[in-house]
C-alpha cells in the first residue's frame, strides 16, 4: 500500500516538466488551437451553401488564376484580354496585382505534386482562410517583439476572430485583401525586427515582405508612406541610431527595386507624388549620417549645434525646392483621385462619381466600428496608454500604425480592414498588461502572508501587518473580480464575433437566401442560372452589355465578351453604357448598334424584393453618363428631387431603356397577395407604366425569380431599300 | 543679428578646425591628394568642352575622361596603401566613393542622350547606389567603435552584405531589359 502512491507520485514526477517547458507546451498548444480556429470560423458559407467564389471581384481573380494554371506564367504576364471592354480590350498582364494568383497556383502545384487531386477552385476558395491563419502566427511574433509573449498570444487570439478582418477573408472571398493583410503585417513585423536588431538579413526580409505586398494589393502605398513617417518621428524625437540607418536604407533600396518589377506599379516609385515621402526620408537619413560623422570628428558641441542648424535647414530647403520643381514641371505626378479622396473625403463626390458610387468607399458610421471591433474599441485607448508608458522604437511604431490606420478607417469603410491588425495588437497589450498586473497582485498577497507568519516579531510590526492584511483581502477580492470581468468581456467578444461572422459576413452575394412563408429557407440561384444560359445558348462571339458590376461574373461564368466590367479603368466607356441605359429606346439602339452588342443584361428585384438591382442603381448610371455626355440630365428623372417609379414618376424615367427592360411584361404579374398586378416589391409601389413595348430588342431569357433578365438585340428592319431610295 | 554673426563665427571656427585637422596629415599624402584633385579637374574640363562642341568622336572623349578618372582612382588606392591608419575602412570608403561616382557618370550620360529605356537607366543607377548603401551598412556593422553592434561578429555582417548584394544584382539583371 505504501509503495503504490509512492510509485504513482514518482511516475507523475517523472512526467512533470520544468516550468519553462510547461510554458512552451502551453504556448504552442494555444497557437495551434488559434490557427485551427482562425481557419474554421471562416467556413460558414462553404458549409451552408457550397464551395464557390463570392461577390464580383473574386471572379476576375479566379478567371486569371485559371488562365495562369492552363497557360503558364509567361503567357499570363503578357496576356491581352480581348473578351472584356469590347472593343478596346484590356492589357491584363500590366494592370493587375499578380501576388494572389501566383500564390494560389503555387499552393495548387504543391498539392498536386503531393498527389492530392484538388481543383483550382477549391484552392482559390480556401486561400483566404489559410492566410488568415498565417496572419495569427505573425501577430503572435509581432506582439512578442513589441511587448512580450503574453501579449503576442492575446493578439493572435483577437485577430483570429475579429470581424473587421473576417469580412474580407471568408472562404470564397478570393480577393487581394485576403493575402495582402498577411503581407502587410509580415512586412511591418520584419521591419520592426530589423530596426530593433540592425541586421541586414532582417532588412532584406522586410524588402521581400514589401515586394510581396506590392505584388498583392494597391494598398502598399500605406506601407510606403507609414514607414518614412515612422522614421521621421524617430529622427525628430532623437532616436536616430545606426540600426535605424542600416534597416531603413537596405529596405528602401532593395524594396524599391523589387517593387518596380511589377508592371502595374512600374516607375511610380520615382515619378509619383504618393511615393516621394520615402525618397525624401532616404536623403534625410544620409544627412543625419553625415551629421553624425561630423559630430564624431568635432569635439566642440557649440560649433556642432550651429552646424546642425545650418545643415538641416539647407537640406530641407534643397529637398523642398527639388520636390517643387518636380511637381511644377509635371515630372512628379500629383496624388491620384483614389488616394486624394482619403485626405479630402469630399473630393470624390464632386469630381469622380465612379469612386463615390461604390458603397465601400463611404465614410464609416459608429455602428460599423462597434460591429467590427466590439470591445477592442475601448481597449484600444487603454493599449495606447500602456504603449506610451513604455516607449521604445517598436511601441512608437505600433502607436503610429494604430493612429494613422484609425484615421483612414474613419474616412472609408473598406479601410477598417487595414486598421484591424493594429487595433488587435494594441488591445492585446492592454489585456495582457492588465491581466499580468492583476495576477501579480494575487500572487504577492500570499508571499506577504507567509513572511508575516514566519517572522511574527514585535507589536508595531504586527499591527502594521494587520493593517496590511486588512487591505490585502480587498485587493485580492478586487483583483479576482476584475479578472472575472475581463474573462466575461472576452467571452462576450468571442460570442459577438461568431454571431457577426455567421449573420453578416458569410453570404456569397451571388446566391441569395430568404425565408419562405412557412419559415423554410428559399435559395435564389438566379445569377448563375442566367450566366450558364448565356454560356450554353448564345454564339461564342456574342457581346453582352450590362452595368459594370456584373462584368467580371459574365466573363468568368458566362464566358462571353462584355462591354464594361468592374475594372472601371475607362470612364468614358462606362458613361456610354450609362447613356444607353438612360436614353429612350430609339437613341439607345444607336449606341447599342455602334458597340456591336448582341445581348443586354439587367438585374431586377421587383418580384423577390431584392434591393441591389439595377433600378436602385439607376441614378448612378445617370450621374456617370451625365458626367461625360451633358445631354443626360439628372433632374429629368426626378420628380421634386425624388426618385419614383410609380404613376407620379418623370416621363423620361417611365420610358427610358432601363425601365422598359426591367418592367417588360411585369405589369401583368401578381407579386404579392392583396396587391395589384405590377406591384414592385423592392420599391414598395405599383409601377407607373405597365404597358411596355419593345421595338428593337426582344426578350431572350428571364430567370425563374425574374432577378436577371436578358434581351437580344434584333437585327435592323428590312426596309432598308426604302431608306436608300429616299436618301439616294 | 547677433545670432547670424555668431553662426558665421561658428562656421568660420568649423572651417578652421577641419582645416587644422587636415593640416596634420603627412606631406606625401597631401601631394597625392593634389594629384587626385588635378586629375578630376582635367576630367571636368573635358566634359565641359564636350558640352560646348558636341561629343562626335565619342571614343576619344570617353578615353580622355576615363584616363583622368582612372588615374585619380589609382592615386587614391596608392594613398590608402601608403597611409598608416585603418586600412580596411579606407578600402570600404573607396568602394563607396567609386560606386557613387559611377552612378553620377550614368546620370550625366542620361542627361546627354535621354532616358529612353528608363528601366535600364534606373537599374544601372540603383545598382550603384544600392551597392554603395550596402557597403556603408557593412562599414557601420564592422566598426568596433559602434556600441550597438558589439555582439555582431564581422563574418556574419559580411555574409549579410554578400547576400543582400546577391539579391540586389539578381533584381537588377531582371530589370535591365
Amino acid at each position: 500500500m505504501a509503495t503504490m502512491p509512492a510509485s504513482a507520485s514518482d511516475l507523475l514526477k517523472s512526467f512533470k516538466l520544468k516550468t519553462k517547458q510547461q510554458e512552451l507546451l502551453i504556448r504552442v498548444s494555444i497557437l495551434c488551437l488559434v490557427y485551427i480556429l482562425a481557419f474554421i470560423t471562416r467556413l460558414f458559407s462553404v458549409l451552408r451553401y457550397e464551395s464557390m467564389i463570392h461577390e464580383f471581384d473574386p471572379y476576375f481573380n479566379y478567371r486569371t488564376t485559371l488562365y495562369l494554371t492552363e497557360n503558364g506564367f509567361y503567357d499570363f504576364w503578357n496576356w491581352f484580354d480581348y473578351e472584356s471592354w469590347y472593343p478596346l480590350g484590356r492589357i491584363v498582364g500590366g494592370t493587375l496585382y499578380p501576388g494572389l494568383m501566383v500564390t494560389a497556383v503555387l499552393i495548387y502545384r504543391i498539392l498536386r505534386f503531393l498527389r492530392f487531386a484538388v481543383h483550382i477552385r477549391e484552392v482559390c476558395v480556401l486561400t483566404a482562410p489559410f492566410f488568415a491563419s498565417n496572419t495569427t502566427l505573425v501577430a503572435y511574433f509581432f506582439g512578442k517583439e513589441i511587448w512580450d509573449s503574453g501579449a503576442g498570444l492575446v493578439a493572435a487570439i483577437l485577430i483570429a476572430i475579429c470581424p473587421g478582418y473576417i469580412s474580407r477573408s471568408v472562404a470564397g472571398s478570393y480577393d487581394n485583401e485576403g493575402v495582402a493583410i498577411f503581407a502587410l503585417l509580415f512586412t511591418f513585423y520584419v521591419f520592426v525586427k530589423a530596426v530593433n536588431t540592425g541586421s541586414l538579413a532582417w532588412s532584406l526580409a522586410s524588402a521581400f515582405g514589401y515586394f510581396y505586398m506590392v505584388s498583392a494589393w494597391g494598398g502598399y502605398v500605406f506601407i510606403i508612406n507609414l514607414i518614412p513617417l515612422y522614421v521621421l518621428v524617430l529622427l525628430i524625437t532623437g532616436r536616430y541610431s545606426m540600426r535605424l540607418y542600416v534597416a531603413y536604407n537596405c529596405m528602401y533600396i532593395l524594396g524599391m527595386l523589387l517593387a518596380m518589377q511589377i508592371r502595374f506599379v512600374g516607375f511610380q516609385h520615382v515619378q509619383s507624388g504618393e511615393h516621394m515621402a520615402v525618397m525624401g526620408v532616404f536623403f534625410l537619413m544620409q544627412v543625419f549620417y553625415f551629421l553624425d560623422w561630423v559630430k564624431h570628428m568635432l569635439s566642440d558641441t557649440k560649433l556642432f549645434q550651429a552646424f546642425l542648424r545650418i545643415t538641416v535647414t539647407c537640406a530641407v530647403a534643397v529637398g523642398g525646392i527639388a520636390l517643387g520643381l518636380g511637381m511644377v514641371s509635371g515630372y512628379i505626378s500629383p496624388w491620384t483621385g483614389r488616394f486624394y479622396s482619403l485626405l479630402d473625403p469630399t473630393y470624390a463626390k464632386d469630381h469622380i462619381p465612379i469612386i463615390a458610387s461604390v458603397s465601400e468607399h463611404q465614410p464609416t458610421a459608429w455602428s460599423s466600428f462597434m460591429f467590427d471591433f466590439h470591445i477592442l474599441l475601448f481597449l484600444f485607448p487603454a493599449g495606447l496608454y500602456f504603449c506610451f508608458k513604455r516607449l521604445s522604437d517598436a511601441t512608437i511604431f505600433i502607436v503610429m500604425y494604430g493612429l494613422t490606420s484609425m484615421y483612414f478607417a474613419g474616412v472609408m469603410v473598406r479601410l477598417i480592414l487595414v486598421a484591424t491588425p493594429a487595433v488587435c495588437l494594441i488591445s492585446a497589450i492592454a489585456v495582457s498588461a492588465t491581466v499580468k498586473n492583476l495576477t501579480v497582485l494575487l500572487r504577492s498577497k500570499n508571499k506577504v502572508v507567509q513572511t508575516g507568519s514566519t517572522k511574527g516579531s514585535g507589536g508595531s510590526k504586527s499591527s502594521s501587518k494587520a493593517l496590511l492584511d486588512q487591505s490585502q483581502p480587498f485587493q485580492k477580492n478586487g483583483a479576482i473580480a476584475l479578472l472575472f470581468g475581463a474573462f466575461y468581456l472576452l467571452s462576450r467578444y468571442a460570442t459577438h464575433c461568431t454571431w457577426v461572422t455567421s449573420e453578416a459576413y458569410s453570404s456569397p452575394s451571388i446566391v441569395l437566401a430568404a425565408r419562405g412563408a412557412h419559415g423554410n429557407r428559399v435559395i435564389f440561384d438566379d445569377y448563375r442560372e442566367a450566366y450558364f444560359w448565356l454560356r450554353q445558348n448564345t454564339p461564342q462571339d456574342a457581346k453582352v452589355m450590362s452595368w459594370w458590376d456584373y462584368g467580371y461574373q459574365i466573363t468568368a461564368m458566362g464566358n462571353r465578351t462584355v462591354i464594361v466590367d468592374n475594372n472601371t479603368w475607362n470612364n468614358t466607356h462606362i458613361a456610354t453604357v450609362g447613356r444607353a441605359m438612360s436614353s429612350y429606346e430609339d437613341e439607345a439602339i444607336e449606341i447599342i448598334r455602334s458597340l456591336d452588342v448582341d445581348y443586354v443584361l439587367v438585374v431586377f428585384g421587383g418580384v423577390t424584393g431584392y434591393s441591389s438591382d439595377d433600378i436602385n442603381k439607376f441614378l448612378w448610371m445617370v450621374r456617370i453618363g451625365g458626367g461625360v455626355f451633358p445631354v443626360i440630365k439628372e433632374p429629368d428623372y426626378l420628380v421634386n428631387g425624388e426618385y419614383r417609379v410609380d404613376k407620379g414618376a418623370a416621363p423620361k424615367m417611365l420610358n427610358c431603356l432601363m425601365y422598359k427592360l426591367c418592367y417588360y411584361r411585369f405589369g401583368e404579374m401578381l407579386t404579392e397577395y392583396g396587391k395589384p398586378p405590377g406591384y414592385d416589391r423592392a420599391r414598395g409601389v405599383e409601377i407607373g407604366n405597365k404597358d411596355v413595348k419593345l421595338e428593337h430588342l426582344e426578350e431572350a431569357f428571364t430567370t425563374s425569380n425574374w432577378i436577371v433578365r436578358i434581351y437580344r438585340v434584333k437585327p435592323p428592319n428590312n426596309r432598308w431599300w426604302l431608306n436608300r431610295y429616299k436618301f439616294g | 543679428m547677433g545670432r547670424t554673426s555668431s553662426t558665421k563665427e561658428d562656421a568660420g571656427a568649423l572651417f578652421h578646425s577641419l582645416r587644422s585637422a587636415y593640416a596634420a596629415t603627412l606631406v606625401n599624402l597631401k601631394i597625392i591628394d593634389l594629384y587626385v584633385g588635378f586629375a578630376i579637374f582635367t576630367a571636368l574640363i573635358q566634359v565641359v568642352y564636350m558640352a560646348m562642341v558636341g561629343s562626335f568622336p565619342f571614343n576619344s572623349f570617353l578615353s580622355g575622361v576615363l584616363s583622368c578618372v582612372g588615374t585619380a582612382v589609382l592615386a587614391v588606392c596608392l594613398r590608402i596603401q601608403v597611409n598608416k591608419e585603418n586600412k580596411e575602412f579606407k578600402i570600404i570608403d573607396l568602394y563607396v566613393g567609386f560606386a557613387i561616382f559611377t552612378a553620377l557618370i550614368q546620370v550625366v550620360y542620361m542627361a546627354m542622350v535621354g532616358s529612353f529605356p528608363f528601366n535600364s537607366f534606373l537599374s544601372g543607377v540603383l545598382s550603384c547606389v544600392g551597392t554603395a548603401v550596402l557597403a556603408v551598412c557593412l562599414r557601420i556593422q564592422v566598426n568596433k567603435e559602434n556600441k550597438e553592434f558589439k555582439d555582431l561578429p564581422p563574418e556574419r555582417a559580411f555574409a549579410d552584405f554578400v547576400l543582400c548584394n546577391l539579391v540586389l544584382h539578381l533584381v537588377i539583371m531582371n530589370f535591365l531589359g
